[in-house]
Parts: structure tokens; sequence; C-alpha cells
């Protein structure tokens, strides 16, 4: 197809033809365009369907503050929704589908929703589907969903890449436009660390879509200009295709780089877009300003622009929405889009002025003091009717109008954090207020100088400011200086269907009408009308909403107040700020010296916080895991079994008052440990509750290792730091995690020891008279190896804790694995390690819940009161120490194969089952392959006193009821005779 | 947010790991006659100023320092950063 709206000049590269599909047909643009600009250039007016009322919408503006011209990007996993062909970069093979109709654009069956229109007015949701209240989920919410909502999802996973990075600056410039580049020049020039971001992927802004001249040059062959000499400079970065989103505490920025969306297939191993961190000095804002239009009946025909944006699409991209257009203006700018579409070649039938006084042209028609009453055109434009001074009405024949009703500041990262704008009388416009970001300053139009020249200058002086320059006045290229003329007009009296946000279908009337119904905060007018909300944030709208409210509130437009400005600038897809935080990548994953050997052992993994943990080691033949986890801990308590528990936390406390120390920070004693020794120790909160538990073996006078839970490792150790920097600041002692330095695991069973006296030196005696259980010590293995041994136990065996560091860890592992072989020993995973301290009673994750005390646990008496131990005062709160408290039982099932739920709740065996009869829960549930039944342990109410007593355990959820027997938590050798065999 | 280290400079907030109030350096003393009285406070009771604020950040992501950070709760403005420890001694602290 031919480009027949194409024009002459334009900063496109025509010796270079590219071609693309809009909704599956095929067309041909050049490098340089934008999807828009191209679409145009194939007098293809209309683009999308609206969200509310399905009408028919072509392009509004040229740039990012887009709200019609919004379409579904590439194809398959890589489609993207909801993509501004105003922002498109061309690219060769480039796909795009528009949204938001059915069966086809140009014939959408939900474009009945217009002749509703009466009905889906504002608060429209609110108002129809109130009643009844069942139809909400099953009727209402599903036929909203389906025929709200812009583009779709592919609902597969996004293939590319995204990253993140970090840049520093003396200088952030965020936009390439007059006052932008001149501020890089001023600011590059004085050797000052500079980046300058433009989200255009040509740098330039206006300059590029303007026919006059700065200095002797044309605009855009002067900022062509300015770029070269910036790229020469190697303090200064250009950051095109880079959105700066918002404006963050202290000078640190966040900007979106779109690396690889102007190109039809990655690079490998690029990323897609780039979310920057920049952590600047200072900060310039350059951002331009928005122009905003009119609003009159039916503003909306696809062919209904922005003038500044028929002026861009000509003179930069060399194409015009059709070859006959009218300017609808209240400005002396609107002219300057009719003269540079005139010069273009494309017929201007008119000017259409609200002033009395405007400028008179002989080129074409100006009918001054005139207004646009109404357009018609099913699909596009293609008359304007237009009511003149005298009463009369004059229908104009034409496919485009440009409108222009004034131009906004474009303030939003001036008020990312709170600050206000304030009202400028003469441009009828909000500009930056006196709160800025600390070290933002503006310039150029987004501080509402609206000139070339002005800008420029604006540009120099704030960039010499900002880095406290004491250069001479900068010398500027001669530009356009003229001043703004118009008059404040937001909208057509007497319209009805008047289009203010064309993304939401926003009209005049809504805004009125919630007025009407008490929505007198511009805040509710936003959420009530959703009025500036969706992809462009009411870039376009939300002045004239609030001009409009103001009238009928018969105040001024400050006194209305404008809504929050809320990063980002523009919408930035999720992937982007996931970056490679995704999937497997989503958290580090920390893997024990020995993985890979389980692995091999084809051992099943579970996440425990960050770590992979071995959960069982399934045998061939194996079908269920229970089969695994019985079978470890048969063979754990009839033999010997290795555990890897190298993910537990382990901290080095060293100094002369290591021992007052632990005695702080545990609930239990520590000064009095001799030297050799173990000893369990009890963590608890300020407030009273258990915190995680542990053990503190002691090497010398004044060393400690320490142990945490997997689970609080990290917590723990800020906690220990705290209590000696922030509450000891004096005492003598160092900390230091060593989790990471150590193998360590536990050898359990009646043969552990016979095991490890395979491996341990002969020098060292560990009987049960040389090293007892409880002992401690430094070792060495397999002949001169540094360990350490720890005769502790988890499981309620005889056991051993050896710990190796890290790098000899797999050695050992297979070490001990090939000596066990006479013992039959057995590697067991967390889930056998579980099932043994369930059925040893100890108290573990499930347990140390964060509600739960020392007394809860029937560790009480650990609490020591001869000394000051973090959460001691508070344990004995009047609450916490009443007789009836939750107390830790072990809980079986009458008939053995019944199953314990974890998380059931204990109710006695008559009464009713609600919460205020609840007696207790259970905490944890195994099957026991010892006892050969299912067993819990529970926390009930004055539970040490109703052992042997029968209850209810319920779980409403699952509907399950069983009968079971409070007992003692210890249910495998409560006497602890084989630990100390 | 950017912290001022007073060891290693200017650092990132996302180093750094929030605690809450300074005031949680004021442990009473338990031996203290009110002591019931005095723990409660110190772990419910807190200010909650629309200003300035001393607050405890822990650089858990860095060197481990628990820091003081005076640091204005409009503003996010941080007029400065002291070591804990420090800010511990001088309240009286010791061993």
């Amino acid at each position: 197809m031919t480009q027949s709206n194409r024009l002459s000049g334009g900063q496109i590269d025509r010796n270079t033809t590219v071609n693309f599909q809009f909704d599956n047909h095929n067309y041909t643009a050049h490098p340089g365009d934008t999807l828009g600009s191209a679409l145009l250039a194939n007098d293809v007016r209309l683009i999308g369907r609206s969200f509310k009322y399905h009408r028919p919408r072509g392009l509004l503006t040229a740039g990012s503050e887009e709200p019609n011209g919004i379409v579904e990007l590439r194809s398959g996993n890589r489609q993207e929704p909801n993509t501004r062909a105003t922002t498109t970069e061309m690219f060769d093979g480039l796909e795009a589908q528009s949204q938001n109709r059915w069966p086809s654009l140009k014939f959408d069956a939900l474009g009945v929703n217009d002749l509703f229109s009466n009905f889906l007015s504002a608060g429209f949701y609110y108002k129809t589907f109130m009643w009844p209240a069942a139809f909400w989920e099953k009727v209402y919410e599903p036929i909203i969903r389906r025929a709200a909502g812009l583009g779709s999802l592919s609902m597969e996973a996004d293939p590319d890449e995204y990253d993140k990075g970090f840049r520093h600056c003396d200088l952030l410039i965020i936009g390439a436009g007059p006052s932008g580049l001149m501020a890089a020049l001023t600011a590059g020039r004085a050797g000052a660390d500079v980046i300058l971001a433009d989200e255009d992927f040509r740098f330039g802004g206006r300059l590029n879509s303007e026919t006059f001249s700065v200095g002797d040059q044309s605009s855009s062959d002067w900022a062509e200009q300015a770029v070269a000499e910036l790229s020469s400079m190697p303090n200064v970065r250009l950051m095109a295709r880079t959105t700066v989103i918002g404006a963050f505490d202290h000078g640190i920025y966040g900007a979106v780089e779109r690396t690889g969306d102007h190109v039809a297939t990655l690079p490998a191993g690029k990323p897609r877009q780039i979310l920057w961190r920049i952590y600047t000095k200072k900060a310039l804002l350059c951002a331009g300003s928005t122009e905003r239009p009119i609003a009159f009946e039916n503003n909306d025909r696809p062919g209904i622009m922005m003038a500044s944006a028929l002026r861009t699409y000509a003179n930069r991209f060399a194409a015009t929405a059709s070859q006959r257009v009218a300017i609808f203006t209240n400005n002396d700018d609107g002219h300057r889009t009719a003269a540079d579409l005139h010069a273009k070649g494309v017929h201007v039938c008119a000017v259409i002025d609200v002033r009395e006084d405007a400028p008179v042209n002989y080129d074409y028609e100006v009918l001054s003091g005139a207004q646009v009453v109404n357009t018609k055109g099913r699909l596009g434009l293609t008359f304007v009717e237009v009511a003149l001074p005298d009463g009369s009405t004059r229908t104009l024949e034409c496919g485009a109008l440009g409108v222009s009703g004034g131009w906004n500041p474009n303030v939003h990262l001036t008020c990312h954090q709170r600050g206000r704008p304030v009202w400028n009388d003469d441009l009828a416009a909000f500009v930056p207020g006196p709160n800025l970001p600390v070290g933002l300053t503006v310039a150029g139009a987004a501080n509402g100088v609206m000139s070339t020249q002005g800008a420029l200058q604006s540009g120099a002086e704030a960039a010499a400011a900002a880095l406290e320059l004491s250069v001479a006045q900068p010398v500027l290229p001669e530009a356009e200086d003229a001043p703004i003329a118009q008059k404040p007009f937001w909208y057509v009296e007497g319209c009805k269907r008047a289009w203010l946000d064309q993304q939401n279908d926003v009209t005049v009337k809504d805004v009125k009408l919630s007025y009407q119904e008490g929505f007198r905060s511009v805040e509710h007018l936003k959420r009530y009308t959703t009025l500036g909300m969706a992809t462009d944030q009411g870039k376009t709208s939300n002045i004239s909403a609030l001009a409009i409210m103001a009238e009928v509130a018969g105040k001024s437009i400050p006194e209305t107040g404008t809504t929050i400005f809320r990063p980002p600038y523009t919408p930035v897809p999720i992937s982007t700020f996931a970056g490679r935080m995704k999937g497997q990548e989503f958290h580090p994953t920390r893997l024990t010296p020995s993985h890979y050997w389980a692995k091999e052992r084809d051992a099943v993994f579970v996440e425990v916080g960050n770590w992979l943990r071995a959960q069982w080691f399934p045998l061939p033949g194996e079908t269920h895991w229970r089969e695994s986890v019985d079978r470890e801990v048969r063979q754990t308590r009839a033999s010997v079994g290795v555990c890897d528990c190298t993910t537990l936390g382990k901290i080095d406390v060293q100094g002369a008052d290591a021992a007052d120390f632990l005695n702080r920070v545990y609930a239990n004693g520590f000064a009095k440990l001799p030297v050799g020794k173990t000893r369990y120790g009890l963590m608890l909160r300020e407030d009273g509750m258990v915190m995680d538990d542990g053990t503190a073996a002691r090497l010398a006078e004044d060393h400690f290792v320490v142990t945490t839970t997997t689970a609080n490792a990290v917590n723990v150790y800020r906690h220990m730091e705290f209590v000696r920097q922030c509450l000891f600041p004096d005492m003598d002692v160092q900390l230091i995690s060593t989790t990471e330095s150590w193998a360590q695991y536990a050898v359990a069973g009646p043969n552990s020891r016979k095991l490890l006296q395979k491996i341990v030196d002969p020098e060292f005696d560990i009987s049960n008279h040389a090293f007892p259980f409880m002992g401690c010590g430094n070792i060495t293995v397999c002949g001169g190896l540094r360990a350490r041994l720890f005769r502790i136990s988890f499981s309620g065996e005889l056991a051993f804790e050896i710990a190796v560091p890290s790098r000899h860890g797999d050695a050992l592992m297979r070490r001990l694995m090939a000596e066990g072989e006479e013992f039959d020993v057995v590697p067991y995973g967390t889930e056998a390690l579980g099932v043994m301290r369930i059925e040893k009673g100890h108290a573990a994750g499930n347990e140390l819940n964060g509600t739960t005390t020392a007394l809860n646990l029937g560790l009480g008496k650990m609490v020591s009161k001869k000394k000051d131990s973090i959460g001691s005062t508070l344990s004995e709160r009047e609450a916490l120490v009443e007789p009836d408290v939750l107390r830790l039982v072990g809980i079986k099932p009458v008939s053995p194969e019944e199953k314990v739920t974890a998380g059931g709740h204990l109710m006695n065996t008559t009464g009713p089952v609600d919460a205020a009869h609840d007696q207790g829960y259970v905490t944890s549930a195994a099957y026991s392959p010892i006892l050969n039944s299912n067993i819990g342990l529970g926390l009930l109410k004055d539970g040490a006193n109703r052992m042997g007593e029968k209850m209810r355990l319920v779980s409403p959820l699952t509907d399950l009821t069983v009968e079971v027997e409070i007992v003692s938590a210890h249910f495998v050798d409560p006497e602890g005779e084989r630990l100390r065999a | 947010m950017i912290i001022n280290h007073p060891l290693l400079g200017p650092r990132d907030a996302s180093e750094f790991t929030y605690l809450g109030d300074a005031s949680l350096i004021n442990r009473p003393d338990w031996q203290a006659e009110d002591a019931a009285e005095a723990f409660y406070e110190y772990g419910y009771l807190r200010d909650n100023p629309a200003g300035e604020h001393q607050e405890l950040w822990y650089h858990e992501a860095g060197d481990r320092s628990w820091l003081v950070v005076t640091r204005d709760t409009t503003t996010h403005e941080i007029s400065k950063v002291e070591l804990a420890r420090d800010v511990a001694r001088a309240r009286g602290r010791s061993k």
C-alpha cells in the first residue's frame, strides 16, 4: 500500500523502507517513524475502540501522553498490551493489533454501549450493579471483566530478560529539548558528570517538531549538532529511550531504558528494558509541556487531534492525518500549526479561534470568535460544524481537526515528594511549586518558560546554578521568543458528549454530574468518574476537568486543587520491576557442601528459607515418601543415621565477656558452663515470647559457638548485634556468623560413636566417659583434618554433631557413608529429622511460633530469675503465667491409624465445637514408625495436668473429628537413657 | 534513601534493616521496683512524631553496625547519623 499521506521533509530515512502490520494488513514505513506516524502516513486514522462506549478512536497526540492510540504489540509470548502507538519506534517486521473491539475494529458489537450512554454515566458501576449481592461474584463481575479493560494478556511467560542497574552523576537532566540540551552543553563543557535522559529515541524534543531556526540553523539541525557535541564529551552520558519515572528520596531517580523495544529480535543475552537507579547530586527537570484539548460535542472522532501533534507529524515525521485539516484554538500556537501544515501543502480549511482578535492570515481563512459545536464521521472525521459570532453555523469538510487549548508544564516529577504545583494566571496552567524534591530544579517549558529562547536560557542558567558554576553570561543562539497569547477556554458551552478523558470515556457531563452527586474533592472526582486513571494518567485531561469542576463549584482552579502525581511517569511493565528476580532467581538459592552428593542419592529437596535441604532419600522401589521416611527413622534408631545440619545458624562468640553476654541473650544461665561442654539455650524476645533456641558450646573460657535454627539465623544474629552494640556497648565481646564456614552433620543412633571412632583421629577419646553427653571439643579427623565435635542430640538417640570446614563437607559425608556401611548407615532428611524430634517431644519452628512462652513449652524453669536476660521481666506478665495457660503435650489418636492434623483444634469430648470452647491446638504431627501410630505435639490449656484425658481433635475446614488421648510429649525414651549411652 | 554511615560514607538504604525508635536503647533496669511497668512501657509505648525522629537502622548488608539515624518523618531528610554504640554510651549504658 502506498503512503498516501506522506509529506515532504521530515526526519525519517526515506532511503530505507520497512514493512509492518496493523490488524494483519501490510503497510510500509521508514526508519524514524513511530507506529503512529506510519499509520497516519498510510491514511489509517481509526486505531482503537474506547474503554466504555467502544467508540471509534484515533491518535490524539504524538507523544507519551497518548490516551487513545494504544495497541497490542508483537505476538505469541511477546504480545504486549496497551502500548502507545505514538511512542512505538518503527522497525521492519513490527506487528500491532488494535484493542478492545470485537469482532473487528470497524464493526464492534459493544459499540451498542454508546447508545446506552445515559445509563453508563459517572459512577455507573456503583449505581447499576448494586443488588442482589449474590450476583456480584457470579454475574456482574465476569460481565464487567469481559467488557472492560483494554488490551489482553498472552497468558504466557515473557521470554525476554530485563535488568536493573545503578548510575551516578553530578547532574541528571531529564528531557533533551531546548532547555535540556542547553543545560547539558553548559554542564558538560564545565566538566561535570552529566546524564541526559529522554524518553524519545531522538533527542531534541519540540525542536524536532518546529520549523523556526535556532541561531542560523533549523531547530532540528541545532539539536543534532548539540547532540553531536555532547556525544564527544566523555563526562556526558546520553540515555535515549529512557524515561525518568520517579523522583525519590535523597536525589535518587528511577529510570526505564527501553534497550530492546525498537528491534525485531533482541540480540542474545541483551535485556529488553533496564530499570536504572540514578544517584544524583543535582537534577534538572526539562520535561517540557503538554498541549491540552478543548472539549466540544463529539470531539473524539478519529482525525481530531492536538494541534501540536499535527505539527509534529508534519514537520518531524512528514505525515498528515488528512489532506484537509482545520484548527480549533484559543491561542497563537494553534495558528503556528496551520502555517506549518499550509507550508507542507496540506489544505487548511480554516482556523477557528475562540478569540475575537485572532491573528489574521492571508493564506487560509481564520474564523475569529468562532467555536466548534459538533463533528460528523462514524469511523473518522468528515465534517466540522462551527458556530460563528453572528449566530450562524458553518460546516467545514475536513479529515483532521487540530485542537489547541494551551500548554500545561509537565510538573509531574516535581510533585513526587508531595510538592504541590501552583497556578499561573498568565499561562492558565499549573507550574512547579516551591516544595521541590531536594536537589531538583526546573527549567524551560516545564517551569512555564514557553518560548524557545527562554528555554535555552533557563536551561543554561539552571545548569550553572545547580553546579554552582561561576561562568559569565552563557552564549546562546538566537531563537524564537514569542510571548504567550491565549484566552483560557476549556469547553464549548452547551456540549453534552464532549470528551475530557478519552481513555476512560469521561465527558464534561460526567464531571458535572459527579459534582452534583456530592463528590466535591478532586480525589473523589477521580475515583468516581475514573478521570485521569489508567495508562495515560490524565496527562491531557486533568487540568480541563479541574477547570470545569472549579466552574461548577464556583471556585477558582487553584482552590479546587490537583490530584497527587505519583510515580511512574509513564507505565512500566511488571517484568521491568522484577528484572532478573523471577522464577528460580526470585531469591538466592543456598546449597550445602554435600548438596551434590545428596543429588546423586536422588534426594528430594525442600526449600528452607533460601536453603535447599534434603527432605528424604528414596530408594529404588519406594513409591511413597512415607516408605522412605519410615525406613530412615527405623534405621537411625536401630543403628546409625547421618543428617546434614549445615543450614543451622552458627555464630562465633568471643571475648572476655562472652559468657556474660550469653547470659543476657539466653534466658538460662551460661556463666558456669565449663569449657568442653555444650548447653541448650532458650532465647526470648523482650516481650517474653520465645524467639529461638539452639546450643552454645564453650570451646574456651572466652570462646563459644552458638547455633540457631535455620529459619532464624539472620534474625538471631541481628538481635545479638543489637544487644551487643545498643544495650551493652562496653562488653568485651565480638560476634561473627560462621554459618557458611562449617559443614555440619548429625550422626545419630546407637552405633553413632562406633562410626565416628572410625574417622576421628585416635588421639581423641570419644568414649562415653571421656566425651560424655553435652561434651564438645576441637578434634581432628581422617588424619589431621580440623573438626569440631558436639555430643548433642535432636533425635533423642546417642548422637553427635560433627563440623568440618565447608570445603571438606562433601568428602566427610562420603567418608561417613563408606565407613558406615558395616553398620548399615542411612542418610536421613528433614522429614525423618522431624519425625524423630516429635517422637522425642522437642519443640521446633512449629512450636516456636512467636506466641509461645517458655512456660507454654514446658521450659518455664529455664528462665533464670537470678540474672538480667532479655525477656525475663515481661515473661512474668500476669496473663502469661496463669495456671491454665497452654502447655506442650503429646497427642495420640485412640485408633493409631487415625490421622492427627497439625492446625486441628482440641475440644472436650462433649460440648459445642466453637472458638469459645477451644482447649488448644495441634502444632506438629507425624506418623511414628517406632510407635506404629500417628502422633502429634500440641498446646493445650492446663495441659500438664491433663495427661491421659480423652479429647476430640477437630478440623472444621477438612471436616475431621478424631478421638485422641493426651500424653506426655516425650513419646520415645522419656528418661533420656539413650542420649547418655 | 541514602544513609551517610559514619564509618563508610553514603550507603543506599536497601543495605539496611530498620528496627524502629531509638528509645529501644533505653532498656530499663531489671532490678528496679517498677521494672514490670518500665519494661511494658519500653516494649510497647512509642512516640509517633511527625517530624524529627531518632531511629535504629542496622547495616545488615554492610559492616553490621547499628546506627541511630535522625530522620524527619515528613520529608525523609536525614540530619544526623551516629553509631548506636556511641549513642548508647552517651546515654550511660555500659555492660
